[in-house]
């Protein structure tokens, strides 16, 4: 049985360890720091805290300060909130002074569930990629989290680490050395390669194994950071299996897909299917509902290498 | 209060006015209207209430000062060049290619300063978390943010009033550098902000109005402040846009024009400089 856990719950533990270890790191959450877990640290160290209230945009500018004084602020709330909200403070406020701020979403991605598209983050991804001296990482489950959480609070500069909400499976153990801006191969395969994010890279792993028995060997490359694009690996993928599928709980504009598209064109021109949210907005429903809804899910991995393999084979 | 030092703040602004003149004539782009406002403002702290050491920007002592109306860079660049922190010879590559004097303050270029601004609305905030974070250290260190009164219209500076006040930073003090003016008209036309010291005493500031260009009213501002406990304070400062100058006085199209080759003697003779 696959252990599940969520990226959210290995954030707020981590950061209290954090905590622990150095004075430097603050907090800050604007009114969600139940669902966001960032109350476990509230109530270890409540005078690091900061709660800003429903007010996204001076809690950014807030950090940024706190930042300027020498703290290793992290900074709260849902992704749509963070990277919608505040997307301007993040720009003007943080990535352009390289201020020293972590920005560290839950809730991205669909699998908000019921609350809906007004608060389903699906363009998160693209809109932090396209600013200037910013990182962004998407976890694929909660031990790579809990290691991500203390890379980026030992790496100088701003960050955009998106978590989820739901439970999901653990695919890492502790053996894992998560690196900012490196891939990781999964499985090996010869095919196609899945080039996947966050909670896809979970169904690319049994995508790879159930085409293993209709004879494909497709393999699996985990890129937990999307931006710098760690463009060995894919440059790897691309020439050693020449055809790509991308995954991602996103857009297929912009985000993970996007990036990839970008690289093979320049680098590489490869046949590529990007699954995602196909550019439209998010709607109610229950989590694993919607995830099945939007085809991020194993079966629409599988679909996708087929049909990549059907381009591939016409080349 | 040293009375004593008035004149030569007097002479100290009316000095930093000629070069401000000088360097947006030089550059020929820029904001001279909000520069000439705030400068008996930004005058009175780096030369006579900031602790700040020019030889050493990032002394860990230092008070830090957050230009929220980036766009009076020309104020802040001419006061920092004064004080020592760079050349003054820097001033004439403003807005250049290449030069550390960016077209809004870049803590990444250039000495002195601490806040990358020019985005309206976003300083307040970023003072509050200074504020916040040198509280947490300790001390009694002090955190100056000056903002235009258009500026107010941000709704992002009220999240930061409010802010300031609920967490009691008595170590922040806000000016609020009152022209009346902005790049479209008259701030009252254009989307009225007053009354600014209700509004602020509402939203749980101490509140001082003072006249903006009188260093006396200036200076005691500064030092009561620095009393004021578990309240964040705010100096509204009553100024006059394009203040020194008396044909770009008062007047909303002098925002983000520069003097040109004719207006140059004719303003450096308004500062007693020059026929």
């Amino acid at each position: 049985m696959t252990q599940m856990a969520a990226t959210r719950d290995a954030y707020g533990t981590t950061l209290v360890e954090l905590g622990e270890e150095n004075p430097a790191v603050v907090v800050l959450d604007a009114d969600l720091s139940g669902s966001t877990k960032t109350g476990l640290f509230a109530k270890r160290f409540p005078e690091r805290f900061f709660n800003m209230g429903i007010a996204e945009a001076n809690m950014v500018g807030t950090a940024a300060g706190l930042a300027a004084a020498g703290k290793i602020p992290f900074v709260s709330t849902f992704a749509i909130f963070a990277a919608g909200r505040a997307w301007e403070q993040i720009r003007q406020s943080v990535a352009y002074p390289k201020a020293n701020v972590k920005i560290v979403p839950t809730h991205g991605g669909v699998t908000v569930g019921e609350d809906g598209a007004s608060h389903q983050s699906v363009e998160d991804i693209a809109i932090m990629r396209a600013i200037p001296n910013m990182t962004v990482i998407v976890p694929a489950d909660a031990v790579e989290t809990a290691a991500a959480v203390r890379a980026v609070a030992a790496f100088k500069g701003p960050v955009y680490l998106r978590l989820g909400r739901n439970k999901v499976p653990t695919i890492f153990d502790d053996s894992y050395r998560f690196e900012i801006g490196k891939g990781t191969v999964l499985v090996q395969g010869s095919d196609l390669t899945f080039v996947t994010t966050g909670l896809m890279t979970a169904q690319a792993l049994i995508a790879a194994e159930r085409l293993k028995k209709v004879g494909i060997s497709a393999r699996v490359l985990h890129l937990a950071t999307i931006k710098p694009l760690d463009g060995d690996l894919l440059l790897d993928a691309a020439l050693e299996t020449g055809a790509i599928v991308t995954g991602e709980e996103h857009s297929i504009v912009g985000g993970l897909g996007g990036a990839v598209a970008e690289f093979l064109a320049e680098q590489a021109p490869t046949p590529l299917v990007r699954v995602g949210v196909n550019d439209r907005f998010g709607t109610s429903g229950k989590a694993e509902e919607l995830l099945k809804y939007f085809g991020l899910t194993h079966e629409g991995l599988e679909e996708a290498a087929h049909r990549v393999l059907e381009r591939k084979g016409a080349r | 209060m040293h009375r004593e030092l008035i004149p030569t703040l007097e002479e100290k602004a009316r000095n930093l006015r000629v070069s401000i003149i000088k360097t947006l004539h030089r550059s020929q782009s820029g904001h001279t209207g909000g520069s000439l406002s705030a400068i008996d403002l930004i005058t009175a702290l780096y030369f006579h209430t900031l602790r700040h050491r020019p030889a050493e920007p990032a002394w860990d002592g230092r008070d830090r000062f957050v230009l929220c109306k980036g766009h009076a860079a020309p104020a802040q660049y001419v006061a920092l060049a004064e004080a020592g922190y760079f050349p003054k010879e820097d001033l004439m590559m403003l807005r250049r290619l290449g030069s550390h004097l960016q077209g809004h303050p870049d803590s990444k270029q250039t000495p002195g300063v601490d806040v990358c601004t020019g985005s309206l609305g976003q300083g307040l905030s970023q003072a509050c978390g200074i504020a916040l974070g040198l509280r947490l250290d300790g001390g009694d260190r002090r955190v100056y943010a000056l903002m235009g009164d258009g500026e107010l219209q941000e709704g992002q500076v009220w999240e930061a009033a409010m802010s300031a006040a609920h967490f009691r930073l008595d170590n922040l003090c806000a000016i609020v550098d009152a022209n009346g003016l902005q790049i479209d008209g008259e701030v009252a036309k254009i989307m009225g902000v007053e009354p600014l010291g209700d509004k602020f005493r509402a939203f749980g500031w101490h509140v001082i109005e003072i006249d903006g260009h009188d260093l006396g009213q200036i200076l005691a501002a500064y030092a009561h402040a620095a009393t004021v406990k578990m309240k964040p304070t705010m100096i509204i400062a009553r100024t006059v846009k394009g203040k020194g100058v008396s044909f770009f006085e008062n007047k909303a199209a002098y925002h983000g024009v520069t003097p040109s080759d004719e207006e140059l003697p004719r303003a450096l003779y308004c500062l007693g400089c020059g026929e």
